[in-house]
């Protein structure tokens, strides 16, 4: 344990930030949500199979990082994004946030997600998971230098894609 | 309704093609495709390097039917049903794993990995009749492979996977050719997402560059963000970059086969893969040249293909290399697998590179095959008039010589078309 500095952190202030975060994503308020990332941010979501998958050998659903984080968000506003066009529309529930270690200036965090999608005026069902973020102190506040999003299901399924930030 | 009862109407004089849309929307078509397609063709059931050591198995849906594909305790790869002897039990409930035997929860009957019917628990209870020898696990009428891709046929009398396969081969053999040793690997992580379709029209989608620029303008611009040049040349006809061919492999298969522009991890580097590639790329590529030659390297390194075996896999050679194979789940719904396929021998940051081309396109997180899936659902909506808007127009590119139909005419889509339409037979 570092003792030089240690970050006072709670769960409160944690769970905030995956509140707000959440909710910049339901409402496609992707600019800035991306104003939340470090500049090395990565953004990941491992294959169904291989939830502990490492992607440089393991085929992933996403690996983005920060620059093809930037690209998605060009992809997915962008009214040519069939997928996206109408935007589907997002309801995500955050639970069980927990502070999972502490180190220097860095926070991991886990919580649990059931995010609903609706898409073409059907209900499209729910993606039901885990979250763990790398967060980075940031004054007040934190920014987002990783976020790994792991899948419940077996396979996508009737899901189909994940053409949203999840 | 075509007066001679098939589901095209296929007028070469006057360069017309059009498909019946009950195809996409009749139940009891479906049920005559698993007769008299699936029941009749040599189906993908896997590929070898999913089965590294005696023991490994996978089971799977192969043509509608769950099968055991594993090596046994000898090395040899077989192919079981999943479907004890005994009441008809799975087997097998993992997906993958590694066993010597497998046994049915049901009566705890035990077959050896090698389908051997090993163990019935109170065997005096039977009649002499009852012989354990008779008694292993079923598998297809046929099984066999072509380097390491394995294929199923429910047919005893089908013609051989060598014969059925034909011309196809030119073009394993080149997707192959990447590898130094001649052998690649199925990588870790798979793919699996349905698609609200009929699956037939994921085999159009996977080969017609036709959708291209509009399906995927988002890709391309992203491409172009990555420094790459995606605007088509002023010659006449070409939607792409770089031009490219769709060639018919007979037997209803088919491929395209293209000028590559969107970088190839082997071997043709573009912005998007780092400076830091740019070294071991030119190695790759010396490889390549030294081993096959000049031109074959060329082959190997600068083209493009997105080939399909009839009637439902799909080798793309492009960003990356993607095994895929779907079946039906109702008329309107399709269970979608993609693999991705490397050299086994490729260095940790050639794989790594690999695997990032992928996701530039590929996947259900890809840039590219959510808009996919997008516009086959949106085909299979708008079918839903299919009874007073009967017919799809698929005559693109009639006029074309023979051997200069393009990929993103519809001369490969026909193909398919026809070797459905002749499999099917007279429509009722």
């Amino acid at each position: 344990m570092t003792m030089q500095h240690p970050m006072p952190v709670t769960r409160a202030e944690v769970e905030d930030f995956l509140f707000m975060e959440a909710d910049l994503l339901d409402s496609w308020q992707l600019k800035e949500w991306e104003a939340l990332l470090t500049d090395d941010a990565g953004y990941y979501i491992p294959p169904n199979d291989e939830l502990d998958g490492n992607h440089r050998d393991t085929l992933f659903i996403i690996a983005d990082d920060r620059e093809r984080i930037h690209q998605r968000i060009i992809r997915v506003m962008d009214p040519n994004c069939h997928a996206e066009f109408p935007k589907s529309r997002l309801s995500r529930v955050i639970g069980n946030v927990r502070i999972l270690s502490v180190d220097g200036d860095y926070v991991t965090v886990g919580a649990k997600f059931v995010c609903h999608r609706y898409r073409r005026y059907e209900r499209m069902g729910e993606y039901v998971g885990h979250t763990r973020h790398i967060l980075k102190r940031d004054g007040a506040s934190f920014k987002i230098k990783e976020r790994r999003v792991y899948l419940k299901s077996h396979e996508l399924g009737s899901l189909g894609s994940v053409s949203f930030i999840l | 309704m075509a007066a001679n009862g098939s589901y095209v109407i296929d007028d070469k004089e006057k360069g017309v093609f059009l498909l019946d849309r009950i195809v996409h929307v009749s139940e009891d078509i479906l049920r005559q495709e698993m007769q008299k397609i699936f029941s009749k063709c040599w189906i993908y059931v896997g590929h070898a390097s999913e089965l590294k050591k005696p023991g490994d198995f996978v089971t799977r849906k192969v043509a509608g039917r769950p099968v055991i594909f594993v090596r046994d305790q000898k090395g040899q790869i077989r192919c079981h049903f999943n479907t004890c002897r005994h009441r008809g039990a799975i087997v097998s409930a993992e997906r993958c794993g590694n066993a010597r035997r497998f046994m049915c929860v049901y009566h705890g009957w035990i077959y050896g990995n090698d389908g051997e019917l090993a163990r019935v628990p109170s065997e005096e209870a039977y009649t002499e009749a009852f012989d354990k020898k008779d008694l292993g696990l079923r598998g297809p009428a046929q099984f066999d492979s072509y380097r390491d891709f394995w294929f199923l046929n429910l047919d005893p009398n089908a013609p051989s996977l060598k014969e059925y396969l034909g011309r196809t081969t030119d073009y394993i053999d080149l997707v192959i050719d990447q590898s130094p040793s001649g052998q690649m690997e199925v990588l870790p992580g798979t793919q699996e997402y349905d698609v609200a379709a009929n699956w037939k029209l994921m085999v159009e989608n996977s080969v017609d560059d036709y959708h291209l620029p509009s399906t995927h303008s988002t890709w391309l611009n992203f491409m172009k963000n990555s420094g790459v040049r995606v605007e088509p040349p002023k010659e006449a006809g070409l939607v792409l970059p770089t031009k490219g061919l769709a060639i018919d492999l007979g037997n209803g298969h088919f491929t395209t086969d293209n000028v590559n522009f969107r970088g190839r991890p082997v071997a043709a580097w573009i912005p998007l893969y780092g400076e830091e590639a740019k070294g071991e790329m030119e190695a790759i590529r010396a490889e390549l040249v030294e081993r096959l030659g000049e031109e074959r390297a060329r082959r190997v390194a600068d083209t493009n293909r997105n080939l399909v075996i009839f009637p439902n896999l799909v080798i793309n050679d492009g960003s990356s290399v993607t095994i895929r194979t779907f079946y039906p789940n109702g008329v309107d719904k399709m269970h979608v697998t993609a693999w991705a396929l490397g050299p086994v021998e490729e260095s940790e940051n050639a794989r790594a590179r690999r695997l990032d081309a992928f996701l530039t396109f590929y996947g259900p997180g890809g840039f590219a095959t959510p808009d996919d899936v997008e516009a086959l659902e949106m085909v299979q909506k708008g079918l839903a008039n299919w009874e007073d808007d009967r017919w799809s127009e698929m005559s693109r590119g009639m006029g074309h010589e023979d051997g200069e139909q393009l990929n993103s005419d519809e001369f490969h889509l026909r193909l398919f078309w026809r070797k459905w339409n002749a499999m099917m037979g007279d429509k009722a």
